[in-house]
């Protein structure tokens, strides 16, 4: 039995097998549609993340399989005291697979060392959120047809953003590509990211203040939030905000085939005027989270349909 | 130098960083031990000027030297029965520590979740990282 703990638990073979799934599920959604019948998802949410939750269940409803659980500590036996040890066990009588969301840091990795289902990690504290980078890496590959040979520019909170770091080490798996960070000096990508990741494997990339620098060389632009409580002062988050808002004058300037992601949800990074141009595709990525959460549900279940 | 008698069965830790040797005396639990130990502080060391040494005298099964690994692997183990040095120890970096070092990470499970064993696994020889194996929060070696 296996646990999805960490993006990189799957290897690059394995990760383009459960991605070749999810692109099947996107062309035949109907040959799915009973795959999990009589099957129980459980959510064990230990924190509210209401958009994970339902990309969680409607996968599994998409797959004919039934629902439960809870989606915040006050709503669960935490609240009574239980450990998490203790509910998973309670938790491996009622469903056949569950996907847990924990304000603490390897809470789902607690789990899965005593369940006797497989445990799925929905985003534990600053860690891990393999089903965000899963999600994106079949949304780059659906849109874009390939994972190697790519440009990316990640933009944004690119110090605090675990989103931003689990995508760099997957993509970092393949050829040929080359990362550019844009961010303020204030959010710039750890150095532990940029020496144990890329400099040991001697993986290209650059970093710039500005995204209308590097616009024209971007195959992928990955926009992330910018917070007003990560800068010291005010003064310096109204001077950079703007810096990192995208809307159609910057949009100008980008390949015709370019597009812009983001994990959601957007404040106002992201002009809405954006939207309408085709090249936006984080509503889309959207729905390629619920593709990719069905595929991996079926490869966790080891449910075939042959 | 100050001599504290010959051990018969036992272990002689030595080239302890000078002044360490209580601190390793705790990491090993010696106070919970019954038998006879020896500290000596501050001896002349031709290598390292001045050095700690801890004389534990025990059977040589009783003790789990692993864990000097983890806190200086530079430091000599030699290993007594019968009066003789029947084996000197080169100390490796162990692959996982339970229960030595606490994750101090206040995001960790394990600082919710008392009863959990605190694990750190080596995850860099090269670099001489541990990292938790909750939350991968590095452990920092407290600076002598
Ligand atoms: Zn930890």
């Amino acid at each position: 039995m296996r646990h999805l703990m960490s993006p990189l638990d799957f290897s690059v073979e394995e990760l383009d097998q459960l991605l070749d799934l999810a692109s099947d599920i996107e062309k035949h959604p109907e040959k799915y549609a009973h795959a999990c019948d009589g099957k129980k998802l459980a959510t064990l949410f230990y924190e509210p993340s209401t958009r994970t939750r339902l990309s969680f269940e409607a996968a599994m409803m998409n797959l004919g399989g039934n629902i439960f659980g809870f989606s915040s500590a006050e709503s669960s036996s935490a609240a009574k005291g239980e450990s998490v040890s203790d509910t998973i066990r309670m938790i491996s009588c009622y469903a056949d697979i569950c996907a847990m969301r924990h304000p603490k840091e390897g809470a789902p990795m607690v789990a899965s060392a005593v369940s006797s289902i497989p445990v799925i990690n929905a985003g534990d504290g600053g860690h891990q959120h393999p089903t965000q980078t899963l999600t994106d890496l079949l949304t780059i590959r659906s849109l874009k047809g390939r994972l190697d040979n790519l440009t990316i520019g990640l933009c944004g909170d690119l110090k605090f953003g675990r989103t931003v770091h689990s995508l760099v080490r997957a993509l970092a798996r393949y050829k040929n590509i080359t990362f550019i960070f844009i961010s303020p000096e204030e959010l710039k990508i750890p150095s532990y990211i940029k020496e144990d990741v890329l400099e040991a494997q001697g993986i290209p990339y650059q970093e710039s203040e500005r995204i209308e620098d590097v616009m024209p060389d971007l195959d992928i632009l990955y926009m992330t939030r910018v917070q007003q409580e990560r800068f010291f002062n005010e003064a310096d988050y109204i001077r950079l905000k703007d810096f990192y808002i995208l809307n159609n004058k910057k949009m100008k300037l980008a390949k015709e085939d370019m597009i812009v992601m983001h994990p959601l949800p957007r404040v106002n990074e992201i002009s809405v005027e954006v939207d309408k141009d085709p090249r936006a595709a984080y509503f889309r990525q959207v729905q390629y989270g619920v593709y990719v959460r069905m595929a991996l549900i079926l490869t966790l279940l080891e449910v075939n349909l042959c | 130098m100050l001599n504290i008698g010959v051990l018969q069965e036992g272990f002689v830790l030595d080239h302890i960083e000078a002044g360490k040797s209580m601190e390793i005396y705790n990491y090993l639990n010696l106070n919970k031990f019954d038998c006879c130990v020896a500290i000596i502080k501050n001896a002349r060391s031709n290598k390292m000027g001045k050095k700690d040494i801890i004389k534990i005298e025990c059977s040589i099964d009783a003790i789990d030297l692993e864990v000097l690994g983890f806190i200086d692997h530079n430091i000599t183990v030699n290993i007594i029965k019968d009066d003789k040095i029947v084996e000197k120890k080169r100390l490796s970096l162990p692959k996982e520590i339970k229960n030595v070092a606490k994750c101090h990470n206040p995001r960790c499970i394990t600082s919710t979740e008392q009863e959990l064993d605190h694990i750190f696994v080596l995850t860099d020889p090269r670099k001489e990282i541990y990292r938790c194996k909750y939350c991968e929060e590095k452990y920092r070696r407290k600076k002598l």
